[in-house]
């Protein structure tokens, strides 16, 4: 009998508000240790937490993307640990009450499918700062700048059934909090970081007893980390053992997880509403203010490109992952054929991208500039595959499309006299395949076909090159 | 409710109390009575109370999203036990 796997997942995103969640110390990443702090995120005796409305609004902003209940009145609770990098020995969260409820999220799988993953919750929270163990003898250097760091802990339901499944989920959220505008989604930085609970159960029955896998950082990462735990389970249960339910860690350069033993004693966090922050109301007036401010969501962008542009679902998946890729597609694709223009956005820009390790923001070939390029494909003064030698100096060299066609003499040769006189000239040169090809040898266009485009260098128009031959051919 | 001495073990390491093991029983009966009241709230009937969350009623005020912090690390730091190069210094912690 099957095992079937029960995942959900919860995702921190860092939110990319100016300052920190409770006082006015900037969030800026890689500054000097501790220049970042204050009497609230040092947690000295008297300060008080003030809540950043920024933070509230990123978080009401996943609220209504995700179509969840906002709670309209919530409340922030501590979180009791002790350990250096949290100074106030609790972290301030929200437990009962958080600011975003029940919501859903649907999420496009590899195999062309859909489904729909429930979101529990979502709630606001501060990071911890962070502890330095090398550089010092017997002792740890604390720096806590990043105490303090506002951070939205968004908890799905456990209804993905495979890793599969599970990485979809993370990219559909790391897509949602980017067009948003409320997380940068730099997973090697830690602002998107994700703990997966694993259990496994025969299919119908209660879930299994679950492990928690602690800050997954990278989608291969978490794949792998699930894949690995799916078959220490089974080995477990097959054996007659019992899953423990346990923290453990993915250890990428081993490939397998590891338990944290010591921390399941203290995992009693004794929650309780902190008396220094009064309850978060939310109005209507606010929430309305945020709506307004939403862009255009992936899912209805996607829809919107498989219609305006008639691309594939395919396609327009790809081209809406990212807000700025969806952005430099559709500056590409004005005036041009929309799927051609989807062609060279995924084919040659984003291979040259990933070939030169270049992020698109800095793209040396504009939108525009690719835009003329797919123009002059369509027009026919170039072929598709000078187009591709031009966008080759474009991206290493730069230049101008028009500029590169007329000093290397790379204008299509649509002439038929011209194209004529080649393939005449072409197919004296080969007598015996011409006579083959007369005899019922269909293949042999193709040669000569290769044997006319070689001689005009590439620039006669292949469209009239197949016609002109074949009715020579035919003709002779 | 029974409030054991193990139970009061766990409870005074989670806090991070130091508690001498001769007056464990003093507080396993303290804490026994603390439960008792407990108890005696739990019993009364709260289904349909809203959750008190906080005994003022005032709404969370917020705050713009600026900063307003200078770098005061030199201040701040000054009454730390150890620090080096801009960092505390704890007792080492290793997971």
């Amino acid at each position: 009998m099957d095992w079937e796997v029960v995942i959900g997942l919860e995702v921190h995103a860092q939110l990319n508000t100016t300052t920190k969640i409770f006082c006015g110390c900037p969030t800026a990443f890689g500054a000097e240790p501790n220049l970042h702090t204050c009497p609230v995120c040092l947690a000295m005796p008297g300060a008080l937490p003030v809540l950043n409305g920024a933070a509230v609004d990123k978080a009401i902003a996943l609220g209504l993307a995700i179509g969840a209940e906002l709670n309209r009145h919530s409340i922030f609770a501590r979180k009791n640990y002790f350990y250096p990098d949290l100074p106030k020995g609790y972290q301030i969260s929200q437990y009962e009450l958080p600011v975003v409820g029940k919501g859903a999220l649907t999420v496009q799988l590899p195999d062309g499918g859909e489904k729909v993953v429930g979101v529990t919750r979502a709630h606001l929270e501060e990071d911890a700062g962070k502890s330095l163990h090398e550089a010092f003898i017997g002792q740890s250097g604390i720096d806590l700048n990043r105490a303090g760091t506002p951070l939205l802990e968004i908890v799905s339901e456990p209804d993905m059934r495979s890793s599969v499944e599970a990485v979809a989920y993370l990219k559909k959220l790391h897509t949602l909090v980017r067009y948003l505008d409320i997380c940068d989604g730099n997973m090697q930085e830690g602002s998107f970081r994700c703990d997966a609970n694993v259990s496994l159960r025969r299919p119908g029955a209660p879930y299994g007893t679950r492990a928690e896998i602690k800050n997954l950082n990278s989608f291969r990462f978490l794949e792998k980390a699930i894949e690995y735990e799916i078959v220490r389970q089974r080995d477990i249960l097959e054996s007659g053992g019992r899953i423990v339910q346990e923290t453990r860690l993915y250890d990428a350069n081993r490939d397998e997880t590891r338990s944290m033993r010591g921390k399941e004693e203290a995992n009693d966090y004794r929650y309780f509403p902190d008396p220094d922050l009064l309850p978060l109301v939310l109005d209507e007036s606010r929430i309305e203010r945020v709506r307004e401010t939403l862009p255009e969501l992936p899912d209805a962008r996607r829809m919107r490109f498989m219609r305006q542009y008639a691309l594939p679902a395919y396609d327009a998946g790809v081209l809406t992952a990212g807000r700025t890729l969806a952005d430099y597609y559709e500056q590409v694709a004005v005036g041009v054929d929309g799927k051609l223009a989807a062609n060279w956005v995924m084919g040659d820009l984003l291979g040259a991208l990933n070939k030169a390790g270049v992020e698109l923001e800095d793209c040396p070939v504009s939108a525009g500039k690719l835009r003329l390029l797919v123009q002059r494909i369509e027009d026919q003064t170039i072929s598709g595959k000078i187009a591709k030698d031009i966008f080759d100096e474009l991206f290493h060299r730069g230049g101008e499309v028009d500029a590169i066609i007329d000093s290397r003499g790379l204008r299509q040769i649509t002439d038929v006299a011209a194209i004529a006189a080649m393939v005449d000239a072409i197919v004296t040169a080969h007598p015996q395949q011409a006579a083959d090809f007369r005899a019922g040898k269909d293949k042999l266009l193709g040669f000569f076909v290769g044997q006319v485009m070689k001689a005009s260098q590439g620039k006669a128009n292949p469209d009239q090159v197949n016609a002109i031959l074949l009715e020579h051919l035919q003709k002779g | 409710m029974a409030f054991d001495q193990d139970t009061v073990r766990r409870t005074a390491h989670l806090a991070r109390i130091a508690l001498p093991q001769t007056e464990i029983p003093a507080v396993a009966d303290q804490l026994e009575r603390i439960m008792g009241l407990v108890e005696e709230l739990r019993a009364i009937e709260t289904t349909d109370v809203p959750i008190m969350a906080h005994p003022l009623d005032l709404d969370q005020p917020l705050r713009p999203d600026t900063v307003v912090n200078q770098d005061q690390r030199e201040v701040l730091m000054a009454s730390a036990p150890a620090a080096e190069h801009g960092l505390f210094l704890v007792p080492k912690v290793i997971e």
